[in-house]
């Protein structure tokens, strides 16, 4: 949503302006001095140039003024906006691109400086203190005991609450958890991590992560309310939650979706999406300062990357506690930002009831979509840790190494009991540890680099075995891995099995660049981390932390706090520095090495994205078929296209293409990232739009009458109009031949208020109808109505309706139903754009007025008994002209205008007195029989008069004499709207469709609105010729037949001509008639 | 009959949504306060803000007609409404429309002021409470934080799906004037009543 700077009003979002095209395209001066070329060239042709564009934009729904912009065609980025009429003014060049990490060198980090790349997210220092008892290496024995029947929940770690047991079923069996658990963290306590089954192969998946980058443990959730496809290491676990295992595809609810759903809007000064350590130093820089602070995280707790390794949780605290204390600080749990637009506009949605399950309440929404419009935004979203690909890398329990960590630390969960670790890079090692700590059996860690430095003696003075130089090449085991096979790095001989329940991976580190990405940044490729790092961005946005790329935690923590102090500085703010924690000297780091298909593995597939199935040999056959972007294999493979978007296998596949292209990753580039980051559901996005709310619905002050008086309503644009009123179980054809009688033989009436109403007033508003309309109208006497026409500058039909002269310098327009804001639009833009010099004012009354139509013979009768004071005759009140009264008491404009061919008048009264003029129209003409007729009945009655509706029986491809309305088309004005194109070729073509009425030649025929006409009795072979096609059809009281009004070649000289009506399997014959079927000499208009 | 029409009181746009906005402003226990402002006079006025009739007018009405962009003046019990750059909405109590039309006219003289009685055209939602804002920002794009949209401002914008003219009133606690065209008036009182659900 772009926010278009209002010359008057200021920046505002888009959807309240409207486009308007090229700017400074001038009316010609004289257009009957262009040839038919010259003009086209000013009908339809634009430019259409890369770049600068000066275009016209409307502020449609705030102060009405249209104004020019010089917009960047390539960026949508508008560089400068200026009022009508004034020169384009040297247009600002384009924001500039940002570096996502500026002023580095200010961002020194409080611990000892290190090089860049391959640390990991944090260490094992400063860590908990050891608080299960059982000692390094506790083993089974002191575990499988603890926690009521959990054999794989730790005693005493992580930040589930024992107090709170829940109890939760699983593929038809019933597990317990606590508050605090995610779905998949309890199945993991329960020693499930078989979560699903794959969506081609059917090979059984576990649990492979803890967070939303989950690719395997995609559940449906069956009750409270079914919900297809969430990952089970994002369902906070609630009591009575019912969940099933899938094989890799969802079911969508049959049932509506009971819940709420709605959205809110918010602006701020800073937004910082994550809180993790980096995130929270942003926060916590920017809270006392004053400046309006959203701090966004998909979490139910602050903390992100620190919840999983249970450090600096004090900090964390106390932070949380600082900014809940400040309100201008808004603080958003349970929240995913999932889309980055334009002029830092960001979706994100709110979970606010589903970890309730049952106990949410019914008032509260159950997820909210945010709308927040930040002035800056610092993106703090992390990291993910990549997998490797190896043979049989698939198996239910082969897990991220980070992922392992953080349920043992966030939920008191091991995920195994005996496990191996692969690894390209130290991060893993600080996992290793803190599993070995908290009493997993770590086998062996297998390092694909030959040496491995400092953290390696660390894990071998803990007493675990390091194999560098080594990779995994396979593993065993169906349910659940039970053997790893390691083999010296490139090689297949001197292999070595090692038995384990739980294989840990990790290939590098991600950073979750697809926010940065969406707000059109751009990416480049680290060396040293081996991945895409945010690089520049055109917005105003920072990246900090290890979404940035920096993995180390002191100097994450350090750029956060001056991302945040920037952000809120430049907004004008004083940001104070946060306390930071003290972070504990790292061993030395080792440079990772950049691997992603394990070379020489042994047979069995090797899985780049486990969601879709897609292995090295799918990518293979796809740059075998001679793919050479991944945009392209991904489409041909369908790798990345699953609804975990790729989070674990996008880089990977990009390697493993990469690497079978035999080009650098960095050449080669990612996919592209689209919104939204995790899935949203269409409930969600729909929010309260729905049902009644859907789309407004407009009403006049008579509809309660309408309604008790058991009318069916027809939708006319927005508005609710009487469609017509059955009576004692009749049909629409009966109600309707009904309600035409009684307007035709004695009185009827109808409710016309939705009919559009523009109070046009200044000295020259007679000079700006004359212009518009293609008839005249300033010629109009004051008291007297006309009928008139505007069309397009192609001269095709666009509206049409009455024009009141209220005044000498006013006039009282009316439009179509449909049609009213077009048409005021219409007449501002010309105003203000183009004749800027007159002296007049448009303004909408539509609401103003409420009009009551009264129809037919008898309608003199009923108006004369409740306006005692206006002469009634024909004589005293001729035909179109109108008169001031009161009526039944009422202050009336009543005016003697027929839609029908009936003597006719539309009373005009404010809406408030509305109801009592309708309540004594039906009384008074009661004795004649009064009728209210709906819009089906308006529409017969007129069509048998030949009227046209504009929209219903024209499509913006017909000119007035193609309704053989010439007489409506001015001669005498040296120019108006339109005018030019009559004298075009095409204009005066001899083939032109022509409106006609449609006589079948059995009285009972009906022909469809839509149907085709053809020449002859048989349908000759294909293409089959078409003369053109009903646009209305009816059957009438008054000719006691059907008939139709249609859009024929050449119709006027075809009539008495028969044709022929495709209908079903049928030709209907028809013969082609005049227009005005009824009353052709207007006998019936006086009375 | 015309005594019978004459003894019918007028009907204003939300008269029956008149009760579920006084239940809902009892159950929020004074947390959003709706309510429909019946009849306010309102009169459209387009002139020249550079021109002579602009004092003219600020003259006769005894206020001078806010030129800058969405802002309010009030005099009295008159509120004059910035809607563009020649253009003001005046709001006054019931029944003085004809009475501030003809004011408006005589003071301009021959100079070319627009002057339409538009009261029935919208009406007025009173949107007030502590959680007035929060309310609106359902469906609201605009800044309505008190900084960027306190007192004495006023904007064409959109809430919900309908347009809308959204004031702030001067008075603490005063909330806001939502004035609405007439046909939309029953969806949009429909809106708050949906979005004011989790306050009350």
């Amino acid at each position: 949503m772009l926010l278009i700077q209002c010359p008057w009003c200021g920046p505002r979002d888009e959807a309240e302006f409207h486009y308007g095209g090229q700017a400074h395209v001038p009316y010609p001066e004289a257009p009957a001095a262009l040839s038919d070329e010259e003009w086209a060239r000013y009908l339809f042709f634009r430019d259409n140039p890369k770049g600068p564009f000066a275009e016209r934009w409307s502020h449609a729904a705030g102060c009405r003024r249209w104004f020019n912009a010089v917009r960047d065609t390539s960026t949508n980025e508008i560089l400068a906006v200026y009022r009508a009429g004034e020169e384009r003014p040297v247009t600002a060049e384009p924001r500039s691109a940002q570096p996502a990490r500026p002023a580095f060198e200010d961002e020194a980090p409080s611990g000892p400086k290190r090089g860049p790349g391959g640390a990991a997210p944090s260490g094992v220092e400063g860590a908990a203190p050891l608080e299960d008892g059982t000692g390094r290496g506790g083993g089974d024995a002191s575990i499988s005991g603890s926690a009521a029947g959990h054999p794989f929940r730790h005693p005493t770690r992580g930040r589930i609450d024992r107090d709170a047991p829940l109890t939760f079923t699983f593929d038809g069996t019933e597990y317990q958890g606590y508050r605090g658990d995610t779905l998949a963290s309890a199945l993991l306590a329960n020693g499930v991590i078989e979560a699903g089954t794959s969506i081609k192969l059917g090979r059984p998946r576990g649990i492979f992560s803890a967070g939303v980058e989950e690719p395997n443990a995609v559940v449906q959730i069956e009750a409270p309310f079914p919900e297809p496809m969430l990952p089970a290491t994002t369902v906070e676990l609630y009591d009575g939650l019912v969940a099933t295992s899938l094989p890799g595809q969802g079911r969508l609810a049959t049932e509506p979706d009971p819940a709420r759903y709605d959205a809110v809007h918010a602006h701020c000064d800073l937004l910082v999406v994550g809180a993790g350590p980096a995130g929270l130093a942003a926060a916590a820089a920017a809270a006392r300062s004053g400046a309006r602070v959203i701090l966004a995280d998909d979490q139910p707790e602050l903390g992100g990357s620190l919840l999983g390794t249970a450090e600096h949780l004090d900090w964390v605290a106390e932070v949380a506690g600082r900014l809940e204390a400040e309100s201008e600080v808004r603080v958003l749990r349970r929240t995913t930002v999932f889309g980055y637009y334009d002029d830092n506009h960001l979706l994100a949605v709110e979970r606010r009831t589903n970890h309730l399950g049952a106990d949410a309440p019914d008032n509260v929404s159950r997820e909210r979509v945010w709308r927040i419009r930040a002035r800056r935004v610092v993106l703090a979203t992390g990291a993910h840790e990549r997998s490797l690909v190896f043979a049989d890398n698939d198996r239910p329990g082969v897990m991220l190494a980070t992922s392992a960590r953080t349920h043992v630390n966030r939920h008191g969960v091991l995920p195994g009991h005996h496990a191996v670790v692969l690894t390209t890079n130290d991060s893993a090692y600080a996992a290793a540890l803190d599993l070995h700590t908290a009493g997993v059996d770590i086998t062996a860690i297998v390092d694909t680099r030959p040496e491995a430095g400092e953290w390696a003696e660390r894990a071998r003075s803990a007493g675990i075995e390091v194999l560098t130089g080594h990779a995994v090449i396979g593993t065993e085991g169906e349910a659940r891995v039970t053997a790893v096979t390691v083999a010296p790095y490139g090689e297949s001989t001197g292999q070595r099995e090692f038995a384990a329940d739980l294989l840990l991976v990790s290939g590098g580190w991600n950073p979750v660049a697809h926010l940065f990405s969406q707000a059109g940044g751009k990416l480049r490729h680290d060396e040293a981390l081996g991945s895409f790092v945010p690089d520049t961005c055109r917005q105003a946005v920072e990246v900090a932390g290890s979404a940035s790329g920096v993995l180390d935690l002191a100097t994450a923590l350090a750029q956060g706090a001056a991302a945040g102090t920037r952000a809120i500085e430049a907004e004008g703010y004083t940001a104070e520095a946060p306390r930071l924690p003290e972070t504990a000297a790292q061993p030395r780091q080792t440079p990772p090495m950049h691997v992603y298909v394990v070379p020489r593995a042994s047979d069995g597939p090797r899985f780049v994205d486990l969601q879709r199935d897609v292995t090295v040999d799918d990518l293979a056959r796809a740059t075998g078929a001679g793919m050479r972007s991944v945009e392209h294999t991904k489409r041909y493979t369908t790798a990345g296209t699953a609804n975990d978007q790729a989070k674990t296998s996008g880089i990977l596949a990009s390697g493993v293409v990469a690497e079978l292209l035999g080009v650098d990753i960095s050449a080669l580039g990612t996919t592209t990232f689209r919104p939204p980051y995790t899935p949203v559901s269409f409930a969600t996005l729909a929010g309260r739009d729905r049902g009644a709310l859907h789309d407004p619905i407009r009403t006049t002050t008579l509809h309660d009458w309408h309604v008790e008086h058991g009318a069916l309503f027809e939708n006319v644009g927005q508005w609710k109009r009487p469609w017509y009123y059955p009576r004692n179980g009749e049909d629409m054809e009966a109600a309707v031949l009904r309600e035409c009688a009684a307007a035709r033989d004695s009185v009827a009436f109808m409710d016309a208020s939705t009919l559009g109403k523009i109070d046009v007033q200044g000295p020259d508003a007679g000079v700006l109808l004359d212009r518009l309309y293609t008839n005249m109208m300033s010629t109009l006497k004051v008291g007297m109505i006309r009928y008139g026409v505007m069309c397009r500058p192609d001269g095709m039909v666009f509206d049409d309706g009455t024009v009141i002269r209220t005044a000498q310098d006013r006039f009282l327009v009316t439009t179509t139903t449909g049609n009213a804001a077009a048409v005021l639009d219409w007449m501002e833009e010309w105003l203000q754009t183009e004749w800027p010099e007159l002296k007049v004012h448009c303004t909408s009354v539509t609401e103003q007025w409420a009009t009551v139509a009264l129809v037919g013979p008898r309608s003199r009768e009923v108006l004369g008994a409740l306006a005692p004071q206006l002469a009634v005759s024909n004589d005293d009140f001729p035909f179109m002209a109108w008169r001031e009264t009161t009526v039944a008491g009422i202050d009336a404009r009543v005016c003697r205008i027929s839609f029908s061919g009936e003597l006719a008048y539309e009373i005009n009264v404010s809406p408030w007195e509305a109801l009592a003029l309708w309540q004594a129209l039906y009384e008074a003409g009661a004795p004649y029989g009064i009728t209210p007729y709906g819009t089906e009945t308006m529409h017969v009655l007129r069509a048998e008069k030949g009227y046209p509706i504009i929209g219903q029986d024209t499509d913006g491809t017909v000119t007035p004499q193609d309704l053989g309305m010439s007489w409506v088309v001015s001669k005498k004005k040296p120019d108006f709207i339109g005018k030019r194109s009559y004298a075009r070729a095409d204009a005066v073509r001899p083939d032109r469709k022509h409106l006609v009425g449609l006589l079948p030649e059995d009285p009972q025929d009906f022909l469809p609105e839509g149907t085709h006409l053809v020449a002859d009795s048989v349908l000759p072979a294909p293409p089959v010729p078409m003369l053109g096609h009903v646009t209305s059809s009816y059957r009438s009281a008054a000719l006691g037949r059907t008939f139709a009004l249609a859009l024929i070649k050449s119709g006027r000289d075809r009539i008495g001509e028969r044709l022929y009506a495709p209908v079903g399997d049928r030709l209907v014959p028809v013969t082609v008639a005049s227009p005005v079927l009824y009353d052709p000499e207007g006998a019936r208009r006086d009375g | 009959m015309a005594d019978t029409a004459l003894a019918a009181p007028p009907r204003s746009p939300l008269s029956h949504a008149a009760d579920r906005l006084a239940v809902a402003t009892r159950t929020s226990g004074g947390a959003v306060r709706l309510a429909e402002l019946p009849f306010l006079a309102q009169i459209n006025v387009r002139l020249d803000a550079k021109g002579a009739a602009a004092g003219a007018v600020g003259l006769a009405l005894d206020l001078q007609l806010p030129l800058e962009p969405n802002s309010v003046v009030r005099a009295g019990e008159l509120t004059v409404l910035w809607l563009g750059p020649d253009e003001w909405l005046l709001v006054g109590p019931p029944g003085s429309e004809r009475d501030l039309e003809s004011r408006i006219r005589e003071a301009a003289g021959d100079e070319t002021v627009s002057v339409i009685d538009v009261s029935a055209q919208r009406t007025t939602l009173l949107v007030a409470g502590p959680r007035a804002r929060d309310l609106l920002a359902h469906g609201c794009a605009l800044d309505l934080h008190p900084r960027a949209f306190g007192a004495g401002r006023c904007a064409q914008t959109t809430l919900g799906r309908t347009q809308v003219v959204l004031v702030a009133r001067g008075e603490p606690r005063a909330g806001f004037w939502v004035l609405v065209r007439s046909s939309f008036a029953g969806y949009l009182a429909d809106w708050l009543l949906d979005a004011a659900t989790e306050y009350i």
